[in-house]
């Protein structure tokens, strides 16, 4: 059953490597996850799992390694000078707009409102009408909790409402995985949790994310596999569980000691 | 009819201006303002044409292809680094004197005409200027901006469009208005290849009066043009700041 699910698995990544000239960051890293499954990846800053999820959708070009998303591979080659290289750009933008990213810093467009930064996606991407496109941008704008500030424009919010607006923005595409680095790394303390709450609710219908964290009981409650990096080399992985109730490795001992 | 139009402003400005004005004045006060249209004409499509090719040289400097963005490089270089006056004189005296034999006929009327030269050359020195411009302003718009539209699956071309120019020329846009000001008197160089704009027209009354103070009126219709172009470049900077929420 269990080989089953691997041969098919919805998110595949198999020996992923990154260096930034002679630095290797990312030494060979494979994992899957199936449909409706919560991933987090955690580790100390600088293990590489920023990198990892940047090399999902390709703002990063892994060394080496293949990525597929339920069942289409990226398009990547090699160049004759060894550099890697995207060998069809129509396929990886069709990709790309099935893979939902939250960044850390919001990137929320500073010179759209609230609603246009939320449109832009369907309708220059996908190609939606603008009544159809607004029409479900309220309606997701509704539900993160920021309808009434959709003519605002970015930095007249708070960061914890940017957050969720760049969620509903990331959602009006609908992705297939939506991939989150840090997303609450750059809020005040108090607005973590209207984030993370949003999060919750995403997970709890069955979104299927990867999510590199620095909240520990976040990445417990929620998630359904769990991943451990430690310099650039996946170290632990499994259930919630096994990874924060019986971690095996040193590394991982050491690191939740130190954040527990 | 275009040209009845601007003699019809002409005449209307001068016989406006006549009681105020003095005898010199008032004798060539039609060829300063005629003078003075063709400086702005010049001036609006040089840097209405450079505006847009600006913008396709930074995204060819931009783009990481070699075959694109080499060329506009050079370009940029070139035009950057050499004097205005240097280019006007190659390419109007330069080439015009290659002949209609070398030219043929439709580049040879094209290189005889010193207003199509004047304009051509005023149209690339701007644009490799403003192309520096607008690159210092794409370098100055967070990176996360350009990331988050490649992230949706938007094109780079169309995320450059969108994303990062509209923000890039907010921020390049003092800069820009400098630039406009700059050409603005650097056009008075084409005068030397037998324009006859705000300085050409000067320089052909000076020569039939020999009056100093005709450049003195030149020197106020240019500062009239500055005052114009500061207050299209303010009224453009408080809309964009309007349109940004702060």
């Amino acid at each position: 059953m269990k080989t089953d699910v691997q041969d098919r698995a919805y998110l595949k990544v198999e020996g992923l490597h990154k260096s930034y000239g002679n630095l290797e960051v990312i030494k060979g890293v494979s994992f899957t996850g199936d449909e409706h499954q919560v991933i987090s990846l955690l580790g100390a800053s600088g293990s590489g799992k920023s990198t990892i999820l940047r090399c999902i959708n390709l703002l990063e070009m892994p060394n080496q390694g293949e990525i597929s998303i339920d069942g289409t591979r990226l398009p990547l080659s090699v160049s004759r000078h060894g550099v890697r290289k995207v060998t069809d750009q129509r396929a990886l933008c069709d990709i790309r707009s099935k893979l939902g990213m939250v960044f850390q810093g919001f990137n929320l467009w500073a010179h759209m409102t609230i609603l246009q930064n939320v449109i832009e996606g369907p309708v220059q991407v996908l190609g939606q009408s603008k009544s159809e496109a607004t029409d479900r941008a309220e309606h997701l704008l509704e539900r993160v909790g920021i309808a009434d500030k959709r003519h605002n424009y970015p930095n007249q919010l708070s960061g914890g409402q940017q957050q969720r607006v760049a969620i509903a923005r990331t959602l009006a595409m609908d992705p297939k995985v939506l991939l989150f680095d840090e997303p609450t790394s750059a809020l005040d303390p108090e607005m973590v949790g209207e984030v993370l709450s949003v999060m919750r609710d995403l997970a709890d219908e069955g979104r299927t994310m990867v999510v590199v964290t620095h909240e520990m009981g976040f990445a417990r409650e929620v998630s359904d596999k769990v991943i451990f990096l430690h310099e650039g080399k996946i170290s632990e992985q499994g259930t919630p569980d096994e990874v924060f109730g019986n971690p095996q490795s040193r590394e991982c001992q050491q690191f939740l000691a130190k954040v527990l | 009819m275009y040209q009845e139009f601007k003699y019809l402003i002409s005449d209307s400005v001068c016989a406006g201006l006549s009681p105020l004005s003095g005898d010199l004045f008032g004798k060539a006060c039609p060829r300063f303002i005629d003078g003075f249209l063709v400086t702005i004409e010049l001036l609006v499509l040089a840097c209405g044409i450079g505006f847009f090719l600006a913008i396709g040289l930074t995204l060819a400097r931009m783009s990481g292809r070699r075959p694109l963005a080499w060329p506009a490089t050079a370009l940029v270089y070139v035009f950057r680094g050499t004097p205005l006056l240097v280019q006007l004189w190659i390419i109007y005296f330069g080439f015009g004197s290659l002949g209609e034999d070398i030219l043929g006929p439709i580049l040879w009327s094209f290189f005889k005409n010193p207003w199509l030269v004047g304009l051509l050359v005023l149209t690339l020195n701007t644009s490799a200027y403003v192309s520096e411009i607008f690159r210092g302003g794409l370098a100055n718009v967070d990176r996360g901006q350009l990331e988050a539209a490649l992230s949706i699956g938007m094109p780079w071309l169309r995320a450059m469009r969108r994303i990062m120019l509209p923000q890039a020329i907010r921020i390049a846009w003092p800069a820009y208005g400098n630039e406009l000001v700059l050409m603005m008197k650097g056009s008075a160089l084409i005068s030397t290849i037998t324009v006859l704009d705000l300085m050409g027209q000067t320089r052909t009354v000076f020569a039939r009066n020999f009056d100093l103070t005709t450049y003195l009126y030149a020197a106020i219709l240019y500062l009239v043009l500055a005052g114009l172009i500061t207050a299209f470049v303010n009224t453009i900077e408080r809309r964009m700041q309007l349109s940004a929420g702060r």
